[in-house]
């Protein structure tokens, strides 16, 4: 190798290093604050929200603690390149928004942490009387599993406590119909799948009922209560009905207490902190 | 090479069986005379000569071959080929399989000149491939800079072909021509400054020597254009500012120094009427696209159709569909040519297709289908052909005018169609034999809140945000099939969720779109009952296009990272 190449070599690793120790050059502008918030608006609240507390799609940004993000330098290089595996896109390619510079994603960093003081520091319930409700009288377990333990009917719900704001979270026990959970999200598609009830009666009478795992013009996948998996062609069936009244029941107050869903709020914010 | 290029001409019985299995039709003995005086050209294949003005004005003499973005000059993306019919698309397979290594929105409609297929895909690559086998021959991709902005990712719609040469507008904002036989660059010339926002997605249409093509950027306060450029040397020949200067008539339709960062970009494929000299090609939203304070007026020639003489560039008449707009719906949609028929044998009443027969129609993003007069530029009708809630009534022209709830707010509000549209670039479709205009629609609403930005050059320019509407979920997608003469929507089939796909429609009977979910389908385009599907793994968000070589019919589109080519077993 010549010297010219180590040389590059070495400048380009400065740079590296430069990237990942970035602090935010705006930190604390009041005024960079106001053109993220514009900016937030246009190119992040489609799923964090008007104010950065959660659509109830995207996590709510305004707790202190967050899941994928410490440090500015995280938060730039997480809206820069988005997260795999999410639906967080990079930045410039969620169809919305028309991508950031560097200097407007610094703006939108000072707007989040400007943000951040206003979420209430800690939960309001007892976590570890949420855990037993969640496995025990809440029934929550029969379909919803937190770190690999529990049913598959439902969400998964380990990473929620970290990601929805309180509010979302208590809305979707209340009335689980209102917003339906977001299921599979393909790489290619616009809309995500939702947790949407299915019947179908299949071409020799037999009734399934269930959520759709995943669905095309021509096929769906769906889970039953009793977890299994059915693989139809919606041309074979004698009917189809898909329904947007979810499969979870509605936990009214007088099935379970405001206080006790404030446990179970607690339970899963405090895994979802982890 | 060259031997199997001249070689076997493969007619066979191809004809004759084909036309036994098609359906009869009413309409169907205008084309009958068309497609056997083609008969000798559809498999007969000039190799490697070049693409010439004249053949792109009679495309319609060699149906093998697919010449210009919609597949001819009018835009009705239809296809005179009959091998793949009514009878026979349930028994299609796929062909080949071309992955192009590119991740995001491959938005390309390829182009087929004598047994060659030439397409693109994001960040600026180019192609060409063995039409029979999805074989490359060249790949090309261009070196394009980091800081880029183009709004809506790193996408391309595809090529022009002309002479020995295809052309592609690039996302820095430059037009090349490269070497249709190696990829090689022949001329590259700079059109604007990437850096303040302006940026190449659309296909350019080759006119009379001319490559034309307009300019992306509505959501960065350009100055929006339509260039055309002599395909041999690259010289600019004209440029149409679509936003008049001082002096200019329309200048008067902005307020202050609005129209120098009003938008009004021209990022999809015009038309060209060559009886006329006339180029039709259609603007988008003014900027900041989503708030109109600040440019108060018409906000001219923004979300507009314009006719251009096609050799000076000059405007000979426009119609703006949405005037003074604040929520995003460029009129960016092809503009589709129909010449009504008198023949009453066609089944078409033209007794209902009041002020005229040269028509031009579109199915635009505000919901409205619109049928003009294209000899004047009069409105004829616009019917509703989704789900609208910004007009309730028509101006003295029978132009649907917007209502007072409109506009954005502080704290939004719900107007529909959203700022996505009723359809948006997706390329439609106009079948003569069914007399039917069928295109991908979406009824979605958005809450549209006003989120004010100063211009900064570069810089993005929106002046308001736009979120979902839960009230309108699910969003519902369809393939919809418009009768232009009553503006009914006669058919349709509801997708599991809105599509980007555009539709073809060819001679055999048969309409071909694609869903969000990867299926390509194949529907009889006179009820929209699907006849065959295959899942191509990936959504789709170009349009499919046909071609044949060697004898056999094809049906292209690009679904996912790659290209897919069906045809029969």
């Amino acid at each position: 190798m010549s010297g010219r190449w180590w040389t590059l070599l070495a400048v380009a690793c400065l740079s590296l290093a430069a990237a990942a120790d970035d602090r935010n050059p705006l930190a604390g502008d009041a005024k960079a604050a106001k053109a993220g918030e514009y900016e937030f608006r246009i190119n992040c609240a489609l799923c964090h929200g008007l104010g950065a507390r959660g659509g109830g799609r995207g996590p709510d940004l305004t707790r202190a603690v967050k899941k994928h993000t410490h440090s500015d330098a995280d938060m730039f290089q997480v809206i820069s390149n988005g997260i795999p595996g999410t639906a967080m896109p990079a930045n410039g390619t969620n169809g919305q928004g028309v991508g950031m510079t560097d200097e407007e994603i610094w703006q939108i960093i000072t707007y989040i942490r400007s943000q951040e003081v206003k979420a209430p520091a800690k939960p309001l319930g007892n976590a570890a009387h949420g855990k037993e409700l969640f496995y025990g009288d809440g029934n929550c377990s029969m379909c919803h599993m937190i770190e690999g333990r529990g049913g598959r009917l439902g969400p998964d719900l380990t990473s929620t406590g970290g990601s929805r704001t309180r509010e979302a979270i208590i809305d979707s026990v209340r009335d689980p119909s209102r917003r339906l959970a977001w299921g599979l999200s393909e790489s290619t598609k616009e809309f995500p799948q939702e947790y949407e009830s299915v019947t179908v009666v299949t071409a020799d009478g037999k009734q399934i009922k269930g959520v759709t795992l995943n669905e095309d013009n021509f096929s769906v996948q769906i889970m039953d209560a009793g977890e299994h998996i059915h693989l139809l062609d919606k041309a074979t069936l004698r009917s189809f009905q898909k329904s947007r009244v979810s499969a979870m029941p509605k936990y009214d107050a007088d099935v379970l207490s405001d206080k006790d869903l404030e446990d179970i709020v607690a339970f899963l914010v405090s895994v979802g902190a982890k | 090479m060259r031997g199997r290029v001249c070689g076997d001409f493969g007619i066979k019985a191809f004809n004759h069986k084909v036309r036994e299995e098609r359906p009869r039709r009413s309409r169907r003995n205008l084309f009958l005379g068309l497609t056997a005086g083609v008969a000798f050209a559809l498999f007969s294949r000039h190799a490697f000569a070049q693409v010439t003005s004249e053949r792109l004005v009679n495309s319609a003499k060699e149906p093998q071959n697919w010449m210009t973005y919609s597949g001819d000059y009018s835009g009705k993306r239809f296809s005179l080929l009959t091998q793949i019919n009514t009878g026979n698309a349930p028994a299609m397979v796929a062909k080949w399989v071309y992955q192009t290594g590119a991740t995001g929105k491959l938005e390309t409609s390829p182009l087929v000149v004598d047994g060659i297929l030439y397409a693109t895909a994001q960040d600026d690559r180019a192609f060409a491939l063995d039409a029979r086998t999805g074989r490359p021959i060249w790949m090309y991709q261009r070196q394009i800079p980091s800081d880029i902005r183009p709004c809506c990712g790193h996408v391309n719609r595809g090529l022009a072909i002309l002479g020995d040469k295809v052309f592609l507008g690039t996302l820095d904002a430059h037009v090349i021509a490269l070497d249709a036989k190696t990829g090689a660059v022949i001329w590259d010339v700079v059109a604007a400054d990437y850096q303040k926002g302006y940026s190449f997605t659309v296909a350019p249409l080759a006119v009379k020597g001319q490559i034309v093509l307009g300019v992306s950027g509505g959501e960065y306060g350009v100055r929006g254009f339509i260039d055309a450029y002599d395909a041999a040397t690259g010289e600019r020949k004209w440029r149409f500012y679509t936003v008049p200067g001082p002096g200019e008539p329309g200048h008067e339709s902005w307020e202050g120094d609005s129209w120098k960062v009003g938008g009004a970009p021209a990022w999809n494929t015009g038309t060209y009427d060559p009886s006329t000299n006339q180029i039709f090609w259609p603007t988008g939203n003014p900027a900041p696209s989503n708030r109109g304070e600040g440019r108060a007026g018409d906000n001219l020639y923004s979300n507009s159709l314009l006719a251009l003489n096609a050799e000076t560039g000059k405007l000979n008449w426009y119609f703006q569909f949405t005037k003074h707009d604040e929520h995003d719906w460029d009129a960016t949609q092809v503009p589709v040519i129909i010449d009504v028929p008198s023949v009453s044998a066609t089944g078409i009443d033209t007794t209902t297709w009041a002020g005229g027969k040269h028509l031009i129609a579109q199915a635009d993003r505000n919901g409205f289908f619109y049928v003009i007069d294209r000899t004047n530029g009069k409105l004829i009708s616009a019917n509703a052909y989704g789900k609208t809630t910004w007009s309730d009534a028509k101006d003295a022209d029978g132009r649907p005018v917007a209502n007072r709830n409109a506009s954005p707010t502080l704290e939004g509000h719900t107007v529909c169609p959203g700022a996505l549209g009723a359809t948006n670039f997706m390329a439609p479709t106009y079948d003569p034999q069914t007399g039917l205009f069928y295109v991908t629609a979406r009824d979605q609403c958005d809450i549209f809140s006003t989120a004010p930005q100063p211009y900064e050059a570069g810089h993005a320019f929106y002046g308001s945000a736009y979120f979902p509407s839960e009230e309108a979920e699910p969003y519902r997608g369809f393939l919809k099939a418009i009768d232009p003469a009553t503006g009914e929507v006669k058919w349709k089939f509801e997708h599991t969720s809105p599509t980007w796909s555009g539709v073809l429609s060819t001679a055999g009977g048969l309409v071909f779109s694609g869903d969000a979910e990867g299926n390509f389908i194949a529907f009889d385009a006179a009820s929209l009952k699907p006849l065959w599907h295959f899942q191509m793994g990936g959504a789709v968000y170009a349009p499919p296009m046909a071609f044949a070589v060697d004898g056999k019919e094809y049906v292209a589109i690009a679904a996912g990272s790659a290209v897919y080519a069906f045809g029969l077993p």
